[in-house]
């Protein structure tokens, strides 16, 4: 069995230090039986968030290497073992310890947007009929298990902490479920220009690169959503076309 | 809104904790565009070279003005003025320079790889101060569209030029029809521009994106669909595209200088 030295963020928001523990390592490991492992054997007290260890639930989310991954899902044979991993909590959110984070600010966003809206049932009973092939580009979006990596790697957020003025990757996912969805009749737009932020956005596509569902975020949701900005704001000939529409 | 205290961060230009190397991507990016810039403005200002026998540099088309036979209006304009250098090209290169310029997918590359906003993912940038695409001067951005619509033009008149390409004139004045290497190098740079700019984001949201029930309209569906697959690829098309156009331009000259000689296939 092979060793391996993890060093890891440990404390909380006043005072911060990083530990390296080596453990032994066998084959098929990812990040978190390492974390688990310290978390036994040396370090009872070492925080971590976690609860599927498949991808799904989102909760491990935290910097491997520099980089935002899930911890149950990078394997240790994907990292090079021959130097220190580093382990630290994401850093766009205020730490609670070690490698958890207090992601609240994300659930508060949510709220601010508008709910689902659907237009008037298409039938007496109540029910719509929708076709698949409408309901196809929202069902990326809904794969999102809200783990905020792209929230955590997005430089808007990380980096200039526009916390206030832009909702990050995240959110503009989920307003692009909602606003393309094929019921949907609620206007987002206006919020998408001023409140949300879209154009602190600069399609760096970081987002995308951490999504570990595989969302393609800048491209599917959030460069989408800009042109539907510019059709209301930004594109004179279309202003235009409107003001001759609402005289006629 | 809950504060945000992210302490223990440390923001300097450069500071990350990736250990792979993340500078390579926006080096290459910057190499490249840097070279692709340098050399279409010599090249366009050369006013020369920029066609042989039956090609046209894509540089230089449509040809509005200038002293080829290509030309389509006729010879250097009396009006233009004599301290600027004339170049057939600088009448046309703005719109796909724009075109490119203003490109979503450029626009994130030279952003990171010329203003280092970031310069890649999780890596320090240089400045406090931050408005990306919110305010001005990048909102303006946000026209890209007109640029598309000038853009689907330049398909038309490149692939005319491929077309002029096929007709080759012998010594005694007569026209035949022929394919030369040089046929084939615009043929692929029209192929190329066309995966390029058929997969434009705003392309993708003209012809369907702008709404949300495609079912009941096949046609849009299908137009829909089938740029959404080349903007799937839209990265790849984009740098295939300009090292071809480039290389079209390096061809032609070459040829027309003497350096290479074309080859008749037919
Ligand atoms: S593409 Fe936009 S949302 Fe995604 S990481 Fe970059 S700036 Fe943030
Ligand atoms: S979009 Fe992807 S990266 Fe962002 S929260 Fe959802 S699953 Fe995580
Ligand atoms: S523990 Fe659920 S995503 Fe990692
Ligand atoms: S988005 Fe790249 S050409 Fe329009």
């Amino acid at each position: 069995m092979a060793i391996a030295t993890f060093q890891i963020l440990r404390g909380d928001a006043s005072n911060t230090r990083v530990e390296s523990y080596s453990i032994e390592v066998s084959e098929g490991m990812v990040v978190l039986d390492a974390v688990h492992a310290i978390q036994a054997t040396q370090a009872n007290d070492l925080a971590v968030r976690w609860n599927c260890k498949a991808g799904k639930c989102g909760s491990c989310s935290a910097e491997i290497n520099g980089m935002p991954k899930l911890m149950c899902m990078t394997r240790l044979s994907d990292l090079p073992l021959d130097k220190p991993v580093l382990l630290q909590p994401m850093k766009a959110f205020p730490l609670i310890k070690d490698l958890v984070t207090d992601v609240s600010w994300n659930f508060a966003v949510k709220k601010k947007i508008k709910k689902f809206k659907p237009r008037k049932p298409d039938n007496p009973d109540g029910t719509w009929r929708m076709a698949q092939e409408d309901i196809d580009r929202v069902q990326e979006f809904r794969k999102c298990i809200e783990c905020f990596l792209c929230q955590d790697v997005c430089h808007v957020l990380r980096e200039h902490q526009l916390h206030d003025q832009f909702i990050g990757p995240r959110y503009l996912v989920y307003t692009a479920a909602l606003e393309m969805h094929p019921l949907d009749v609620e206007d987002r737009l206006e919020d998408l220009k001023k409140e949300d932020g879209i154009g602190y956005c600069n399609i760096t596509k970081c987002c995308t690169k951490v999504c570990p569902e595989d969302i393609t975020i800048t491209d599917n949701a959030i460069i989408p959503l800009k042109e539907r900005v510019v059709d209301r704001f930004y594109d004179p000939l279309k202003k235009l076309f409107r003001i001759f529409r609402f005289k006629k | 809104m809950a504060e945000i205290n992210l302490s223990g961060t440390k923001y300097r230009f450069g500071n990350t904790y990736r250990k792979d190397a993340w500078w390579a991507y926006p080096l290459f990016v910057f190499l490249a565009l840097s070279l692709f810039v340098v050399y279409v403005t010599w090249a366009a200002w050369q006013g020369k070279n920029y066609w042989y026998g039956p090609y046209l540099s894509p540089l230089y088309s449509p040809e509005l003005f200038g002293p080829s036979p290509h030309r389509w209006i006729g010879p250097q304009p009396t009006w233009w003025p004599s301290m600027i250098r004339f170049s057939p090209a600088l009448f046309v290169l703005w719109a796909p320079g724009l075109f490119r310029l203003t490109c979503y997918y450029y626009r994130g590359a030279y952003y990171k790889a010329f203003w280092a906003d970031p310069p890649s993912c999780t890596v320090s940038e240089p400045r406090k101060k931050y408005w990306g695409e919110n305010s001005f001067p990048l909102i303006i951005q946000n026209i890209h569209r007109y640029f598309l619509y000038v853009a689907l033009f330049f398909i038309l008149f490149l692939s005319y030029d491929v077309w002029k390409a096929l007709w080759f004139t012998d010594t005694s004045g007569n026209k035949s029809f022929g394919i030369g290497i040089g046929t084939l190098v615009l043929a692929v740079n029209v192929v190329l521009l066309s995966g390029y700019t058929f997969g434009c984001h705003s392309l993708r949201h003209l012809v369907g994106g702008f709404i949300d029930r495609l079912s009941g309209s096949p046609v849009r569906r299908r137009a829909y669909i089938c740029v959404s697959c080349l903007n799937r690829r839209h990265m790849l098309w984009a740098w295939m595209s300009l090292f071809w156009v480039m290389f079209s331009d390096v061809y032609i000259r070459l040829c027309a200088i003497g350096v290479w000689s074309d080859w008749r296939i037919l």
